[in-house]
């Protein structure tokens, strides 16, 4: 990122960068190369889970699609336009503290965090109604068959999961949000948030179909 | 190396500079996010915890002396050994070298002034710290007894222990090892000080990027296959249970795809170290730089296509045998080629014996024998004989004990003067080291032959032929355990005391982090220095070594 667009856009770029950086540009780019990093780590430990799905659905394909028309396609349906629709404002955001629009950036922000809590709340819901449903494997499991009981072994623990990833999100963006209207747009953490939430977004694009769509052919 | 500005020879500027160890508070400690200060603080836990793993093995070898297994009970000697094994593998080996020599030396070796993220740094110590508490709690409330594999079905079916207080714990140090690789590999990329080109890098910062790699690729696999295992044991949620159709071979490959770098985890740094040492005490360039640095990235990388042969006799394929032994063989290609390069150092080098150097030397033979075994266990037809037998133990305490903990030692005696501005005994320190060689032979070559002959690891009632060597071995382990407390003592010894002041380079070394004053102020260097020539600069190419002055080091 070349220092000088920054620096004429915005009286921020005064702010004094942290140690060991000399300048904010650095600063970023040092941020947004760690959290790459993170998300090269994230993508091994969400591997291990979707190496374990593969394997078991190959195991049992007939149980596997048959335990997939138990999910909810309405509700998972519903959270994956919610979690497009957060990335998009999360992108909003983003772009607008390069262009320095101040309550453009808080908004958006505010409305990310806000439809993640939204999603979380939805799968609350979902979750409930697995419930109730006898959809958690051991005692009085609804669905016959071994690959049934993995498909919903990975199920909660694919969704769970991703949820707390969510809700990590959620709290830290909400809290940018809240800082965002009063000091200045500080550059190195924005780009570092975005890189996450559509990086949480895009496990999701992965688990919809897996465990929604399977066996809706 | 570089602009020798703030070298030795200079006169001293007639305010001594404030260094990192000036402190106001012992709050400033616990807050502090110089790497220098966070390394300390590893060092105080890493060294807590070698002490409560080597507790454990203490009464495990007491135990083995006799073959009646009548001194300890059954549960209590595999807690013992499970305790032993998480103990020294999460909390002593995985951050002894990088968490505190790393943290210590790499911005210091590249001219920066700190790591990329000084506050990740602390939030790692305090990570590794917390997983510690849980470990401990698990060890308080009545141990864990799976072995350190947590092989399933064992650890969500049947094992009684504090699986989940364990498994917990490694997982949160699991964060601070992927915290510390993000460090490490970001400091590198984009701390560089002028002039310090990637191939102009020190082996030990090479080490340190390899061994950062293997941190952020493998732990995650870890942490997701502990979260699995908990799932299984706390919420019923099977994944692994073959009473639900899961498969246990699963969990063996995800265990091991993380615990096999894990392997190189330890020993790439000692690598490091070993490289550091070397050259300065041979006086001479290091022999083959460039394949030095490719061969350390290639362990890292082939390392992880290993992992399948800690499983050839666990039901895999025979054909994923095959390859797995196939590519196991080829990791020992880059192995032998630093092996080779660091003899090829030796000849026609200045050498002298000083203390670091004899670890290091120490080093190179016993890696050489762990090394050479790890190919008997890579073939098949020898691991299905000796596989889980006293083989594979004296194996990898070859690579690990023999291996790491020589180069740790070195690593200690090689920069105690930078860390704490203090000499230390040199005869006292040589004479622990050749004890150590010693002691540490004593004990595991023992456990080669018991072995072979065919008795199995994890048991304490054995049959009494075995018991000569055993009792041979638990000799050997009290004369290592001496080689590995008389340091502790005479180097804590010498913090108190006004007289082992050290100069700023005893050693003569050429690295970036002896130009700057022993102790380093808290800002590393004054000026950052500009680097003009590859590592290693002892002599001109071309032209023989000049011996090192001795009387610098001497009192």
């Amino acid at each position: 990122m070349s220092s000088a667009t920054l620096s004429q856009e915005h009286a921020d770029s005064d702010l004094p960068p942290s140690e060991p950086w000399s300048n904010i540009a650095e600063e970023t780019e040092a941020a947004s190369f760690g959290m790459w990093l993170f998300l090269g780590t994230e993508v091994l430990f969400f591997g291990g889970l979707f190496l374990s799905y593969t394997i078991a659905r190959f195991l049992y394909p007939q149980d596997f699609l048959e335990a997939a028309r138990h999910t909810d396609i309405y509700l998972g349906a519903t959270n994956t336009i919610v979690l497009l629709t957060s990335s998009l404002t999360m992108v909003v955001a983003v772009r607008g503290a390069d262009l320095g629009a101040r309550r453009l950036v808080w908004i958006c922000l505010a409305a990310t965090a806000a439809l993640g809590a939204l999603f979380l709340t939805i799968k609350g819901f979902e979750y409930w109604e697995d419930i109730r449903e006898h959809l958690v494997p051991g005692r009085g499991f609804a669905v016959q068959g071994f690959g049934a009981t993995l498909f919903f072994s990975l199920y909660w623990i694919m969704t769970s999961v991703h949820a707390v990833h969510l809700t990590v999100g959620v709290i830290l963006i909400a809290r940018l949000a809240w800082l965002m209207r009063s000091e200045p747009l500080r550059l190195p953490d924005l780009p570092v948030y975005g890189l996450y939430w559509h990086f949480v977004d895009t496990v999701w694009i992965f688990l919809f179909p897996l465990l929604y769509l399977a066996g809706r052919a | 190396m570089t602009d020798a500005a703030i070298g030795q020879g200079m006169p001293k500027a007639a305010e001594e500079p404030r260094s990192y160890l000036d402190t106001e508070s012992f709050v400033s400690w616990l807050t502090t996010t110089d790497h220098k200060r966070i390394a300390v603080l590893y060092a105080i836990t890493v060294t807590f915890f070698f002490l409560v793993g080597s507790g454990a093995m203490a009464l495990i070898r007491y135990e083995l002396t006799s073959p009646q297994g009548n001194i300890l009970s059954d549960e209590a000697y595999n807690r013992l050994f499970t305790l032993h094994g998480v103990v020294m593998v999460w909390f002593f080996l995985i951050p002894s070298i990088p968490a505190i020599f790393g943290n210590f030396l790499l911005p210091l070796m590249i001219g920066a002034r700190d790591v990329a993220f000084p506050r990740l740094n602390l939030a790692s110590w305090y990570l590794n710290f917390i997983g510690g508490l849980f470990v401990l709690y698990a060890l308080l409330a009545g141990g864990v007894d799976t072995g350190w594999t947590f092989y399933t079905p064992l650890s969500t079916m049947f094992a009684n222990g504090n699986v989940i207080a364990a498994a917990v714990g490694i997982f949160i140090t699991g964060f601070s090892s992927i915290a510390t690789g993000i460090n490490f590999i970001a400091t590198v990329h984009l701390l560089r000080t002028e002039g310090m080109t990637w191939f102009r890098l020190p082996l030990f910062v090479w080490a340190m990027y390899a061994v950062s790699l293997v941190f952020i690729l493998a732990t995650p696999v870890l942490a997701i296959t502990l979260v699995l295992i908990m799932a299984e044991r706390l919420f019923g949620l099977p994944v692994f249970d073959p009473a639900n159709g899961g498969d246990p071979l699963l969990f063996q490959h995800l265990f091991w795809f993380y615990s096999h770098p894990a392997v190189y985890i330890m020993i790439l740094p000692a690598m490091g170290v070993v490289s550091e040492v070397i050259t300065c005490f041979a006086r001479r360039q290091v022999f083959g730089y460039t394949f030095m640095v490719f061969s350390l990235v290639a362990i890292a990388i082939i390392g992880f296509f290993v992992w399948g042969h800690h499983m050839f006799v666990s039901g895999m394929s025979s054909y994923a045998g095959v390859v797995f032994s196939l590519i196991s063989f080829v990791v020992a290609v880059p192995s032998a080629i630093k092996v080779f390069n660091w003899t090829a150092t030796l000849y026609r080098g200045q050498i002298s014996f000083e203390s670091p150097m004899l670890y290091a030397l120490g080093f190179v033979g016993l890696f050489t024998v762990g090394g050479l075994t790890g190919l008997f266990l890579a073939a098949i037809p020898v691991d299905v004989h000796v596989h889980d037998t006293y083989f594979i133990i004296a194996h990898f305490h070859y690579i690990m004990v023999g291996g790491s903990v020589s180069a740790l030692y070195a690593a200690l005696h090689f920069w105690w003067p930078k860390v704490t501005g203090k000499l230390y005994p040199e005869n006292w320190a040589r004479f622990a080291a050749i004890l150590m060689f010693f002691g540490f032979n004593f004990t595991f070559f023992p456990q080669f032959l018991v072995g072979y002959l065919g008795m199995p690891r994890r048991y304490h009632v054995y049959p009494p032929e075995f018991q000569t060597l055993q009792v041979m071995s638990s000799t050997g382990a009290s004369v290592l355990a001496l080689a590995y407390a008389l340091p502790i003592v005479y180097l804590t010894w010498t913090l108190f005391n006004r007289d082992w002041k050290a100069p700023d380079n005893p050693w003569g070394a050429t690295g970036l982090e002896w130009q700057t004053s022993s102790p380093p102020p808290k800002e590393n260097f004054r000026a950052l220095p500009a680097v003009h020539s590859a590592p290693y600069h002892y002599h001109e190419t071309g032209e023989a070594p000049d011996p090192r002055a001795q009387d610098e080091a001497e009192q």
